[in-house]
């Protein structure tokens, strides 16, 4: 039952989505160095370093890893 | 009328002229790029208010093989000193603490939260990624990575694969990893739960090593961590993208923290003895991401959200924003706020009670207690010729722990159990 739902689900967002976008010649801001999802890779790797040695939980934006997060 | 379109031609031609002259110089840079080297290097340091103090420097070469390969690799040191919160609770009398190596005792004084001072350590950590395209829709990407500081080792593997849809307005990305790492603490691994020997008990030194080796195992001891994650990233409109992940991670092993102890407090308050910690062998995670991004006129803008859950019960929120604005075509001005909110694994306790049952498992790590943290940060940017660019970064960090329901016996009452931590993030980058 919860499978059905689901996959009914996911077929449901996935439909959704090819209605959403643009065409390939609309996609100048998008393709904005600034736009990249890892545009600022360094700031975004120290910052998962700090917070994965200081808190309870790490991980979400990208793969959280191993690593020792001591003190 | 007339004039008003005749107006409006001109501009028109005169910005299709420029479009026309930024694609051709664009053109001539990208026949150019694909050999190019491009290097992001920055220096970072992390201070605590009377504890830990972190210097990190980090570098990335990115190398472009044509237009289907791309090749990554990172190198970071980084640098620690600095007292850490042991665990053991405050109290009204000096207290003395033997040092994990078992040589030499550090004290705190009265009021004071216990800090373990010894912590010294420096860390070396490389990884290399290698990026294929393999059709217009196919992407993979492959990657290991290792890291060595004094008392540990790890070593990763890392693998993905992305396929795009719907014009490349969807991309649904699966990636895994596996990490293998290995802990030889300083002193030995402690046996749970065992009494920290304190030299002031023992006539000879001899009878106190003897204490202290029981305390201790020898040998290293392993954790392995499987790292599973689907993404999925949607164009929205022309200038906002949409991204969704879900995380899942199962980590087998030693997830002890070997300097952390607890007090064992009487019904006063007053700690009768200080145990070392232990936490369960397994943990599995799942995290929930969402984030959306928006390219504006004069700036970009990002908003996310990220829910974890595990089977220790320690469950986290955390939204951040980053708000990027030009000032002008070289330089930028950005903020950045995050908030976090966690609330404490099953096993977390501030301190145990002196005659009752000890627990299967306990942790007195703040950093897994009930805790909410703030980051507020500005960052400049500025671009230099030959598009090069360089920016400074300054964060305040603050973490507010909380007690989630323990009852504070006798002198406990008296102390500020759950400090704040307060810390400064000072950060220079540069990439050409």
């Amino acid at each position: 039952m919860n499978r059905t739902i689901i996959s009914i689900a996911i077929a449901v967002s996935l439909s959704a989505c090819s209605s959403l976008g643009v065409e390939p010649w609309e996609k100048d801001q998008l393709a904005r160095a600034d736009m990249a999802l890892d545009s600022e890779k360094l700031d975004l790797a120290l910052d998962d370093h700090i917070y994965f040695s200081k808190e309870g939980s790490s991980g979400g934006r990208s793969l959280a890893g191993g690593g020792c997060g001591c003190n | 009328m007339q004039l008003k379109n005749r107006s409006n031609i001109s501009k028109a031609l005169a910005i299709a002229s420029c479009s026309l002259l930024g694609h051709s110089a664009q053109a001539s840079a990208n026949t150019e790029k694909p050999d190019d080297w491009k290097v992001d290097a920055a220096i970072m340091y992390y201070g605590e208010e009377d504890r830990v103090q972190a210097v990190e420097a980090i570098g990335n070469v990115q190398k472009a093989f044509g237009d289907e390969s791309l090749l990554d690799m990172k190198l970071v040191v980084d640098s620690l000193t600095g007292a850490s919160a042991s665990g053991a609770v405050a109290q009204s009398e000096t207290q003395t603490f033997t040092r994990p190596s078992g040589n030499g005792q550090y004290e705190t004084a009265s009021g004071e939260t216990p800090l373990d001072d010894t912590f010294q350590d420096t860390r070396v950590q490389a990884s290399a990624n290698w990026a294929e395209t393999l059709s217009p829709v196919w992407k993979t990407n492959v990657g290991v990575n290792g890291s060595k500081e004094f008392d540990y080792f790890s070593l990763g593997l890392n693998g993905g694969v992305e396929r795009s849809f719907n014009k490349d307005n969807t991309t649904l990305a699966l990636s895994g990893a596996y990490t293998f790492d290995s802990i030889d603490p300083v002193g030995g691994r402690p046996v749970a739960f065992s009494s920290m020997a304190l030299r002031a008990d023992y006539d000879t030194e001899e009878e106190y090593r003897t204490a202290f080796d029981m305390t201790r195992m020898a040998g290293s001891e392993d954790k392995k961590t499987m790292d599973m994650m689907l993404s999925v990233t949607q164009v929205l409109s022309r200038r906002w993208l949409f991204q969704a992940n879900y995380g899942l991670s199962s980590v087998s092993g030693y997830m002890t923290d070997p300097y952390k102890i607890l007090s064992q407090v009487n019904d006063t308050g007053t700690t009768q003895s200080y145990l070392y910690e232990n936490r369960p062998d397994s943990r599995l995670k799942h995290s929930f991401y969402m984030m959306t991004k928006g390219a504006l006129d004069a700036g970009v803008i990002d908003f996310s959200y990220r829910y974890t859950t595990d089977d220790w019960d320690l469950n986290s929120h955390t939204l951040e924003t980053h708000y990027r604005y030009y000032f002008s075509g070289r330089f930028y001005g950005q903020v950045h706020l995050r908030y976090y909110q966690q609330q404490a694994a099953n096993f977390y306790r501030p301190f145990l009670m002196a005659g009752e049952p000890l627990p299967e498992y306990a942790s007195a790590d703040y950093r897994i207690g009930d805790m909410t943290t703030y980051t507020l940060g500005l960052k400049f940017g500025q671009r230099l010729s030959g598009g090069h660019e360089m920016s400074y970064r300054l964060e305040y960090y603050q973490q507010n722990p909380e007690n989630s329901g323990f009852d504070l016996v006798g002198q406990l009452q008296d102390h500020d159990l759950f400090p704040e931590v307060k810390a400064i993030i000072a950060q220079v980058s540069y990439s050409f």
